[in-house]
């Protein structure tokens, strides 16, 4: 059983990983190679789509989406954790009113709120730039780190707290020597979750960015031509642009996977 | 200890965040500078790779390039000209586009920067693109960067083999009994590749040529839509059974990309689209180059049905820098450029299908011996004001120039697509399109 099992999971593993698979092999191959139908898995290798790739100087879009995403997660964490410690360890009055408003926040659909945004940015001269981009992301993720961060928060043992306080520790020190070391894999998981969402965020990027502005998911997008072939240069800079996401996520592995089955064998 | 460390990171990244966000900045760049906005297509790739060492090592001029595929583009540049948000200078727009701001006040007329530029020619513009270009009011509001028509390629060496001669300007009836005879004339291969991708730039394009040469129209000079009518039911029933019985394979999505894999591939013996395709299919690492031939557009009532599309650029009326715009927007458009194209990348990817000097050059005419002279007829032969047997409301070959059309288009196109795929009739399907046409045509009836 435990064998057809393990199958399985090979079985699934190895199917959501093909699509990524096939995007780093028509990478490799030649435009021609790429654009066959049925795709030729024995195409010869060529590193050409890289070349091009960055040849075509992509650093000032993946600088921008590190700034962005960078900055945003910053100020989300800063944000956040007080107000989760509010909402689950020193509960404020009607927190489950004030959980559920974070939540509203994100019911309407994002598309709505573009032309508002947009004629914002125009009237306030923050059209194609990178801090506004840092404000909306910052926005727009703040209430699912509020509520990651709470039910992190929440698995923080109430015992632990007493003794703190019993040997005289102030609220600082609590949340430093006690409650920062317990969040610690809470925290690595809502950052990650936060940079993945702000690096892949394209139809605000897309909208509000220009010249100067402009992120890797609109710069990729660049790469489609609608006269000629261009698959194995968009997945050449798909796969150069997935890898501070690919990065980021073995870096923090070990703190996510504690993070994300936090509470799970209680 | 440890968490003033994190704090202190926190702090250093939020710091070189806000350091790296002062970068931007709307309608960018110093006051020596021009922010261009341009569709992702390999001319204007070219345009990126030599703005820097020609045009802005001359005039001192530095260029902001942002490119965008064809779809993402027409929506930026809508957003940015409709608000007059100034971000862009210069913009790529078609010759669709081009009246309909024009009239809505969001370009900057170009007469009397031409006027003033006595090296930019602007006499030997093509008629047809130059027409397309103007606005009501009769004065110029872009400046084409290459020009196309439509016409038909076809594998000469595959109708050699079948004992088949094309004529210089085919039937469609013609074509279609051509396309039965070499289907399948070599392993894989299928007669003809016809757009079936639903998009009123894609289906439609060759479609409404289609259209038009059997003598049907979207609306009668007063307005009045004829899509279900019987030359136009004719029309797309021809199409539609055509790509089903002798067409590629996976028709309702192939688009332009699509049959220029399948025809570089030899997976279709002829292809009806674009005549800039041909550059492609010539180009040097194709493995059809030198077997093809070209033939006008195929015709049933008009004399010619070949569709007009250009590639310009306009200047944003918000512009700031309108002077420096207008000096890239004369070298990009310019004899000088296709020159420069020429003598640095080969005379076969010049920006062609604009000037007539072009087709006068020897060195164009050795390049793209087997297609340039077809390619130029087909442009100069198109009429966007009289595309077919009746009178139109608009003017507009492959299109109906208003701005309404690119959703009735699209709408239109995703039945007839699915008409092709065989989940519905094309009597269903154009039925349901009169509706939507109707709707469009009393508003400009004012009733």
């Amino acid at each position: 059983m435990s064998r057809i099992l393990g199958l399985a999971a090979w079985f699934a593993g190895l199917l959501f990983f093909a699509p990524v698979a096939w995007m780093v092999l028509t990478s490799l191959h030649s435009e021609p190679d790429a654009a066959t139908n049925p795709p030729s898995l024995a195409a010869p290798v060529t590193f050409d789509s890289y070349a091009a790739f960055f040849d075509s100087d992509p650093w000032p879009p993946l600088i921008n989406s590190l700034s962005a995403s960078i900055g945003s997660t910053v100020l989300v964490l800063l944000l956040a954790i007080p107000a989760a410690y509010a909402l689950s360890i020193k509960k404020v009055e009607k927190w489950s009113d004030v959980l559920f408003f974070f939540l509203s926040t994100k019911m309407l659909p994002v598309v709505a709120g573009l032309l508002p945004i947009y004629l914002v940015a125009q009237y306030t001269g923050m059209l194609d730039n990178i801090s506004f981009l840092v404000v909306l992301y910052t926005s727009m993720n703040l209430p699912i780190a509020v509520w990651l961060m709470r039910s992190f928060l929440a698995e923080v043992p109430g015992e632990i707290l007493e003794a703190a306080a019993l040997d005289g520790a102030g609220l600082v020190t609590t949340l430093r020597r006690v409650v920062a070391p317990v969040a610690m894999p809470g925290i690595a998981a809502t950052s990650l979750i936060c940079f993945i969402f702000s690096w892949n965020e394209l139809l605000f990027a897309r909208v509000l960015t220009g010249v100067v502005a402009g992120t890797a998911p609109v710069y990729l997008t660049g790469f489609v031509t609608s006269q000629g072939l261009f698959l194995a240069k968009v997945c050449a800079a798909a796969v150069v642009v997935s890898l501070p996401v690919l990065v980021a996520g073995f870096a923090a592995q070990d703190k996510l996977v504690q993070g994300l089955s936090l509470g799970a064998v209680k | 200890m440890k968490s003033f460390r994190y704090g202190g990171l926190a702090a250093a990244v939020l710091l070189a965040t806000t350091a790296c966000a002062g970068a931007g900045g709307g309608g960018g760049g110093s006051d020596n500078s021009i922010n261009v906005l341009m569709v992702n297509n390999p001319q204007m790739q070219d345009l990126q790779k030599l703005a820097a060492e020609n045009f802005t090592k001359d005039t001192g001029i530095t260029v902001n390039f942002t490119v965008l595929p064809e779809n993402d583009v027409r929506d930026k540049i809508s957003q940015d000209f409709s608000s007059q948000a100034g971000q862009y200078d210069v913009a790529t727009i078609s010759n669709y586009e081009t009246p309909i701001y024009a009239k809505n006040g969001w370009l900057t007329p170009l007469d009397d920067y031409f006027a003033k530029d006595t090296g930019f020619d602007q006499d030997d513009i093509l008629e047809p693109i130059r027409q397309s270009l103007t606005a009501a009011d009769g004065k110029v509001y872009a400046e084409p960067f290459y020009g196309e028509s439509s016409f038909l390629m076809y594998r000469k060496d595959v109708l050699d083999a079948k004992g088949l001669t094309m004529p210089e300007k085919p039937t469609w009836q013609q074509v279609a009994d051509i396309a039965a005879q070499v289907d399948g004339a070599q392993p894989g291969m299928k007669g003809i590749c016809l757009r079936g991708q639903p998009g009123w730039g894609q289906l439609m394009a060759p479609l409404t040529t289609v259209v038009n040469t059997f003598g049907g129209t979207w609306f009668t000079k007063d307005w009045q839509a004829q899509v279900n009518a019987p030359e136009f039911k004719e029309a797309t029933k021809f199409y539609v059974d055509l790509v089903r019985a002798h067409g590629e394979a996976g028709a309702p999505q192939a688009g332009f990309a699509e049959c220029l894999n399948n025809m570089t591939q030899g997976k279709v013996a002829m292809w009806y689209d674009a005549t800039v395709a041909a550059g492609l299919l010539e180009a040097d690492d194709s493995p059809v180059k030198g077997k093809l031939g070209f033939a006008q557009a195929p015709v049933v009532e008009t004399e010619s049905s070949a569709w007009l599309y250009t590639w310009a650029f306009g200047i944003q009326k918000a512009s700031k820098k309108a002077d420096n715009a207008w000096k890239f927007v004369s070298w990009a458009s310019g004899k000088g450029y296709e020159e420069l194209v020429g003598k640095n990348l080969g005379w076969s990817k010049v920006p062609d299908g604009k000037r007539s000097s072009t087709y006068q050059r020897p060195e164009y005419l050795a390049a793209g011996s087997s297609f340039a002279k077809q390619a130029e007829a087909a442009i100069a032969g198109a009429k966007p004001t009289d595309p077919g047997v009746q009178e139109r409301p608009v003017s507009g070959i492959q299109f109906v120039g208003i701005p309404e059309f690119t959703d009735l288009g699209t709408q239109v196109s995703q039945k007839i697509s699915a008409a092709i795929a065989g989940s519905t009739t094309v009597d269903a399907a154009l039925d349901e399109s009169q509706a939507l046409a109707e709707t469009v045509a009393k508003k400009y009836r004012g009733n």
